[in-house]
This record gives structure tokens, sequence and C-alpha cells, in this order.
């Protein structure tokens, strides 16, 4: 029994021993690769981060580094977000002249649609784009700049004008446009926008009062209570 | 070394005889998703190859070590981590293209005729060999979703090449072909049911055409009546 016990072991370890030299050999070929192509999609990423924040707000609004200049949001109700979400905001000098916003519109009609959304100090949307979204090619995906200008028409929206109940499609007696057969898509875009709207709106003076990026903390508690 | 004809026999094998895509309908889950255009089933399809070449060498260089009771997580873990690689330089150099196929490049791993040809062929062959074997595999599946990437992006939208910018950037928009101005579209051919319907018009046409070849052998051997 012995002997057979032994050999049986001696065989688990000899295996054992060669699975581990293939996993050392495979992670160290990963850690090379990694190490040398790391930077570069950094540098990807972060391109692709900034020329989705300059379609969404038009230059002549900042001269900061936009995306120096991102701030964590706590998750909100009115912006649809469940995690902390990122903001960024635009300066021109040392005033702030707008803010990008990241929300989501939970019911989209292939689940949820991740949208940014640029808003000028007075409240104005400056731009809106999809950043992510599960709706039907050729049918719902109108919604996306490079398909169709359809999101372009929330350029210059705010609270004020339209009035909050012409805030939706046509189809429910809005003023918003959507195509014959795929409304459950903008209907949720609409709304996710509006939201953001009203985000930025409750929360304005704690998002734009502050002038520098460090913020004097009784401050901005003062300000909060204010509107 | 390698005598043309074996040379032959495997690439006849991976293009037509046993094509990994018509004839062994293996690897079906990215080719039936990832076919909707010409440049995404090509990117994929290449992709796809590279893993296919590299796993198959590394699997067939290192056969002697490994014994057999461990080669299927050994075969596992080289394809893993080659996928991996291909994964992060395709994030790397070309990042719009990786934001489209997503998560079908980590997908290669699980695609059976990569693990397939590693442990049918690769395991048992020279490198040389388990290579060009590889390649004939890889290129065949590649045709098949080209031409059922081509067919669903004709039928669904009217062009060809759509989507060659996020590989070559924003100058190479000028190649898209629009073959069909002015076409409304056609949803079926770009949803999933698109790409069954496709693969069983490419399925029955090389069913076709294998028995019409075997007709015309047996028409030139003179048979008792």
């Amino acid at each position: 029994m012995i002997p057979q016990i032994k050999a049986a072991g001696s065989n688990a370890l000899r295996t054992g021993t060669i699975l581990f030299v293939f996993a050392l050999v495979a992670t160290a070929l990963l850690a090379f690769t990694f190490a040398r192509t790391e930077p570069t999609i950094e540098r990807s990423r972060q391109a692709e981060k900034l020329s989705l924040l300059t379609q969404v707000l038009p230059p002549a609004l900042y001269d900061n580094d936009l995306l120096a200049s991102q701030q964590t949001l706590p998750p909100h109700e009115l912006l649809g977000t469940r995690q902390p979400t990122a903001m960024w905001i635009a300066r021109r000098g040392e005033t702030i002249t707008a803010v990008v916003l990241e929300a989501i519109a939970p019911d989209g009609y292939g689940g949820s649609i991740d949208l940014v959304v640029g808003i000028d100090v007075d409240g104005t949307v400056t731009g809106v784009r999809v950043t992510a979204h599960r709706e039907t090619p050729g049918l719902g995906d109108y919604i996306v700049r490079s398909k169709s200008p359809w999101i372009e028409q929330f350029v210059g929206k705010s609270l004020v004008s339209p009035e909050t109940k012409r805030w939706k499609v046509v189809k429910d007696g809005g003023q918003f446009d959507a195509r014959a057969g795929a409304t459950i898509t903008p209907r949720a875009v609409v709304k996710a926008v509006r939201g953001a709207l009203d985000y930025f709106a409750r929360h304005r003076a704690a998002l734009v009062a502050p002038p520098a990026p460090e913020k004097p903390k009784p401050v901005k508690q003062l300000k909060e209570k204010t509107p | 070394m390698m005598t043309m004809n074996e040379f032959r026999t495997l690439f006849q094998n991976g293009l037509s005889k046993q094509n990994a895509g018509l004839v062994q309908l293996l690897g079906l889950c990215p080719l039936l998703a990832i076919s909707n255009t010409l440049v995404n089933a090509l990117s994929l399809g290449l992709a796809t190859m590279l893993v296919m070449v590299t796993a198959s060498g590394a699997v067939s260089s290192v056969r002697h070590f490994v014994p057999h009771e461990i080669r299927i997580p050994v075969f596992v873990l080289i394809i893993a981590a080659l996928v991996t690689v291909v994964d992060l330089v395709m994030n790397a150099f070309v990042h719009p293209l990786y934001l489209v196929l997503g998560i079908f490049i980590p997908l290669i791993t699980t695609n059976c005729i990569v693990l397939a040809r590693a442990d049918a062929f690769a395991s048992k062959n020279r490198p040389l060999h388990s290579v060009v074997d590889a390649m004939a595999m890889g290129l065949g599946l590649t045709m098949v979703l080209v031409v059922l990437g081509g067919m669903r992006e004709l039928a669904g939208q009217g062009t060809l090449l759509s989507g060659i910018d996020l590989v070559f950037g924003d100058e190479a928009k000028q190649f898209v072909l629009h073959v069909l101005p002015n076409y409304q579209g056609f949803l079926l051919a770009i949803l999933p049911p698109g790409a069954f319907i496709a693969l069983g018009l490419l399925i029955a046409a090389h069913n076709w055409q294998k028995a019409r070849a075997e007709r015309r052998v047996h028409a030139a051997a003179p048979m008792p009546a």
C-alpha cells in the first residue's frame, strides 16, 4: 500500500510543479506585456474621455485642463446613479463656467443608458452624449451622435425653456422628437437629461459657487443652505 | 521538414473540408455576435487566428513536458495568457476598435476551436505542422467571418467597410463603400437572427458545392449501370 501512495504522491508533486512552472511563465509574460502597454492604454483612455468632454462643452467656455478638474459626486436619485460618478468643471480664468455630469437613464429599452451632460452656470444644456447603451441597433440607437443628430436637440434647453410639462417626447405632449416605433429610448434619455438639470439646480451653490479648487468647508456649508 | 503534400492537406482541411465555421461549427459565439460588419468580422477573425497560431506553436513546442493528466489546464493557461496579451495590445494600439469588439476578445479564450486544435493537433504534432494547421484553420474561420460580415453589412445597412476609421483613424472614413446609396437598412440582417440565417445560407452553399464536386467525380469515373 505504502509504495503506491508514495508513487501517487510523487506524481502529484511532479504534475503540480509542472503546472506551477507554466503558471509562472504565463504570469511573467502577462506582467511584461502589461508593463509595456499600460502607459499607451492610459493615454488612449484619457484621450477618449477628453474628446467626449469637448463634445459636450463649447470651446469658448473653458481654458482649463478639463481632465484635471475631475471630481467625484455621491450617487443621487436625480442622476440615476448608484455608484459615485465623476464631474468635470469648466473654468474660464478663475470663474466656473460649466460642469459636465454623468447621468444614467435606467429605463431604456435594453437597460441603462449612460450619458454625459454638459450644463453651463445658468443651468442651460451645452451638450449631451451617450457613452454606453444596449438599445436595438438600427432602431433605438439613433440617440448616439455618430448615428444621427437627434441628441443635439438638447443643446440650449433648460428647466425653464421648455417648461416642465413640455420636457417630454412629442408623443407624450412634449417637445422632443422621437422616431416612430422607438419611443421608450428617447423617453428615457429626455427624463435623464431633465433629471441632471434638476440635480444641478438643487446643488448649484455647492457645485459652482466655490471659485477656487480648494473649497473652505464652512463657506460651502453656509452656501448650501441659502437656496 | 514538411512536404508539399502535407502542407496542401492541412490547408484543404482548414479552408474547406474541416472548416471551423462551416463544417465543424465550432466557435460560433463570436462568429454570430461580431459578424455584423466586415471590419468587425475581419478584426476578430485575425485576432483569433493570431491566438491560434501562437497557441498551437507554444503547445506543440512544450508537448513533451506536459503530462497527459494536466494537459487541458496547461493548454487553457497558455491560451488564456496569449489572449490577454492580444487584449492588452489591441487596447493600447487600436483603442476604438477594442471598444467595439469589447468582451469578444477575452472570449477568444473560450472559443472551442482554439483549444480543439491545441489538443487534437498541436499536442501530437511538430511545431511547424501545428503552426501551419492553426494558420489554415484560423484563415478558414476568418474567411467565413468576413463573408458573413460582408453579407450582413451589405444587407443590413447597404455599406461595406463601415467602421474602418476605428482601425486606421479618421482619414480612413473615405474608404467606406456606400454600395447602396439611400438604403433604408434591413434590421434583421444586423440583429442576431440575421447571423443565423446568413450562416445557414453559407453552410447550404458549401454543402451544395461539395455535393456537386462529388457528383462530378462519380460522373468522371465510368460506373457499371
